[in-house]
C-alpha cells in the first residue's frame, strides 16, 4: 500500500477549514496514548458504561455487546476503567511497552 | 460626485459603515474610537441600518463575536484603539489566520503605560505582524475612502485577509474637515453583496471552523496566508483604481509629494503627513529640493514600488510614531531601510516624535528637513537615530 501523499500549501481549503464532516475518524489519535485499557471480555457484562463515557467513541460495540477496543483513536484517558462498575472491572489501565 | 459635509474622522468613518451597512457590528467603546461606536448605534436605534449591533463587555468579546458572525457568513465589523486592540490580541491573530475579511476602523492612540489617550502609533503597529491588512489615513476624506475600499480588499476572493483602517486619534478622529461623501446608492453598488466563502450556518455544506493544527499543518496554512497578504498588494490597486472613477480621488501604496526631483525626503504616515506638505512647500520656496513619501498601505510592505519611489533620494528620515524599544530605530524605518538596501547609497535616518499625543508642528518637521540638508551637504550622517521634540 503505497502512504497517501500529503497536500501542499497551496491544496489545502484556506485559513484551516475542514470542509469534510465526520472525519475525525481520519485523524488517530491513538498515538497520543501513555497508557492503555485492557479489556476482559470475560468479565465483562456489557453495561455500556464505558461506550457511554467515552469521549472518543472508542468502545467498540456489536449487537449490544462490547467486543474490544478501537486503540486507533482512544486516548488512554482512562474514564472507561475508572466508569466500569467496582463488582466488574473489566478493563485496567496498563502502561504502554509494559506487558499486560 | 458626491455631497461635500463637515465631518469629523470618526464621524466620516461610522457614515461609511452606515452606507455599507454590515450585518454585524459588534463593538466596545474606547477612547478615543468612542464616537464611531456611539454614531454606529443611533443608526441601529434609530432604524436606518439593519445591522444586528451587539454590545459586549469587552473587545477581546468585541472580536470574538465579530469572528463569530463572520464565521456565520455575515459581513461584520468593529472598532477599537490602543488598549482595546491590545484586549483583542490572540482574537486579531485568530481572524486573520481563519481568513475572515472584517474590516476594523482602528483610531491610533498611545498604549499604556503610562496611561495617555491620545494619538501615537503604537496600538497598530504592535499589530504589524498579525497578519491584517493595515491601510493609513492622512485626513477624514482618506478614513472615508479607505473604509468603503477596504471591504472590497478584504472580500476579494483572491485575499479573504481582516483590514484595518487606521486615522490619528483626536487629530483626525476629533477633527472637523470638509470630505466629500458619496451618496448611499454608490457605496452600496461599490462594495456589493457579500458572498462568503463558508459558513457555519449552511448545514447542507458543514464546515469546521478553528481546528487543531498541529506540526503537520499548521505551517503550510500560514504559507498560504502568506500567500494571501502577497496577492492583496494587486487587488489593493484595482480596488483604488476602481474607486478613482468614482470619485476622483487617486490611492495607492502610498503618496509622493514633490518627491521625484527631490534630493531629501521624509517618510511619514498619517496625519503628520499633512503637516510635512506644508513644510516642503516652505522649503521648495526657499530653493531646497525636499519632498516626501507618505506611506497608506503598510501590510502588504510594499518594499519594491517604496524603494523605486525613493531610490534616487540622497538622504531620507523615516518618521515614526512609535517606539521599537530594540536600540534601532522605529518599524517603519526598520523597514524602509531594508527596503532600500539594494539601492545606490541612500543614507537613511530615524525620528521618532509624537510619542502620546505629543504636537508635532511645521516647525518640528522643519527641524528634520533641515538635519536632512545639512547630511546632504557634508556628506555625513551626524546622527542615525533621532527623538524629535523630546525635552532633554
Amino acid at each position: 500500500m503505497s502512504t497517501p501523499k500529503i497536500p501542499g500549501w497551496k491544496d489545502l481549503p484556506a485559513g484551516g477549514l475542514i470542509l469534510e464532516p465526520g472525519n475525525a475518524e481520519k485523524y488517530e489519535t491513538g498515538e497520543w496514548r501513555s497508557s492503555r485499557p485492557v479489556w476482559d471480555k470475560d468479565k465483562c457484562i456489557s453495561c455500556l458504561f464505558c461506550w457511554i463515557y467515552c469521549p472518543d467513541g472508542s468502545i467498540m460495540v456489536e449487537n449490544g455487546k462490547v467486543v474490544g477496543i478501537d486503540y486507533k483513536h482512544c486516548k488512554g484517558c482512562g474514564i472507561c476503567a475508572r466508569e466500569c462498575p467496582t463488582k466488574v472491572k473489566a478493563i485496567k489501565m496498563i502502561p504502554e511497552g509494559q506487558e499486560e | 460626485m458626491g455631497e461635500k459635509k463637515a465631518l469629523t474622522g470618526n464621524e466620516a468613518v461610522a457614515l461609511a459603515m452606515k452606507q455599507i451597512e454590515p450585518d454585524v457590528v459588534a463593538a466596545y467603546p474606547i477612547t478615543p474610537q468612542t464616537d464611531i461606536v456611539q454614531y454606529y448605534s443611533s443608526y441601529v436605534a434609530d432604524g436606518k441600518v439593519k445591522t444586528e449591533m451587539v454590545t459586549v463587555e469587552s473587545e477581546h468579546s468585541a472580536m470574538s463575536a465579530t469572528v463569530g458572525a463572520a464565521a456565520g457568513g455575515a459581513r461584520s465589523m468593529t472598532a477599537t484603539s490602543s488598549q482595546g486592540l491590545a484586549l483583542m490580541w490572540e482574537i486579531v491573530y485568530i481572524t486573520s489566520s481563519a481568513r475572515l475579511p472584517i474590516v476594523m476602523p482602528v483610531v491610533n492612540r498611545a498604549l499604556s503605560g503610562p496611561i495617555n489617550i491620545h494619538c501615537d502609533h503604537s496600538d497598530t503597529m504592535g499589530a504589524r505582524d498579525s497578519g491584517w491588512i493595515q491601510i493609513y489615513s492622512e485626513s477624514v476624506q482618506e478614513a472615508y475612502d479607505n473604509m468603503i475600499q477596504a471591504v472590497r480588499i478584504a472580500e476579494h476572493p483572491d485575499v479573504q485577509l481582516p483590514v484595518m483602517v487606521c486615522q490619528d486619534g483626536f487629530i483626525t478622529s476629533h477633527g472637523l474637515e470638509n470630505a466629500e461623501i458619496l451618496d448611499d446608492a454608490t457605496v452600496k453598488t461599490f462594495v456589493g453583496e457579500y458572498k462568503p466563502r463558508f459558513t457555519l450556518l449552511d448545514p447542507d455544506k458543514p464546515v469546521t471552523f478553528g481546528a487543531l493544527d498541529l506540526q503537520n499543518y499548521y505551517f503550510e496554512h500560514k504559507r498560504a496566508q502568506a500567500e494571501a497578504m502577497k496577492r492583496s498588494g494587486k487587488v489593493i490597486l484595482d480596488v483604488a483604481r476602481e474607486y478613482k472613477k468614482l470619485t476622483g480621488r487617486e490611492y495607492g501604496y502610498f503618496e509622493k509629494y514633490r518627491l521625484d526631483d527631490a534630493e531629501v525626503a521624509v517618510v511619514a504616515i498619517n496625519s503628520t503627513a499633512g503637516t510635512a506638505k506644508v513644510v516642503v512647500d516652505e522649503l521648495r520656496q526657499a530653493g531646497s529640493k525636499v519632498g516626501l513619501l507618505k506611506p497608506r498601505v503598510f501590510r502588504p510592505f510594499p518594499y519594491k514600488e517604496i524603494a523605486d519611489a525613493l531610490k534616487h533620494v540622497k538622504v531620507i528620515a523615516v518618521m515614526d510614531r512609535a517606539d521599537s524599544f530594540n536600540a534601532f530605530g522605529g518599524p517603519v524605518f526598520n523597514e524602509i531601510r531594508s527596503a532600500m538596501y539594494e539601492c545606490p547609497a541612500p543614507k537613511v535616518i530615524s525620528y521618532i516624535y509624537g510619542l502620546g499625543g505629543r504636537d508635532v508642528g511645521t516647525a518640528d518637521v522643519t527641524k528634520v528637513y533641515d538635519h536632512l540638508l545639512a547630511i546632504n551637504k557634508t556628506g555625513k550622517v551626524d546622527s542615525l537615530l533621532n527623538y524629535l521634540g523630546v525635552r532633554e
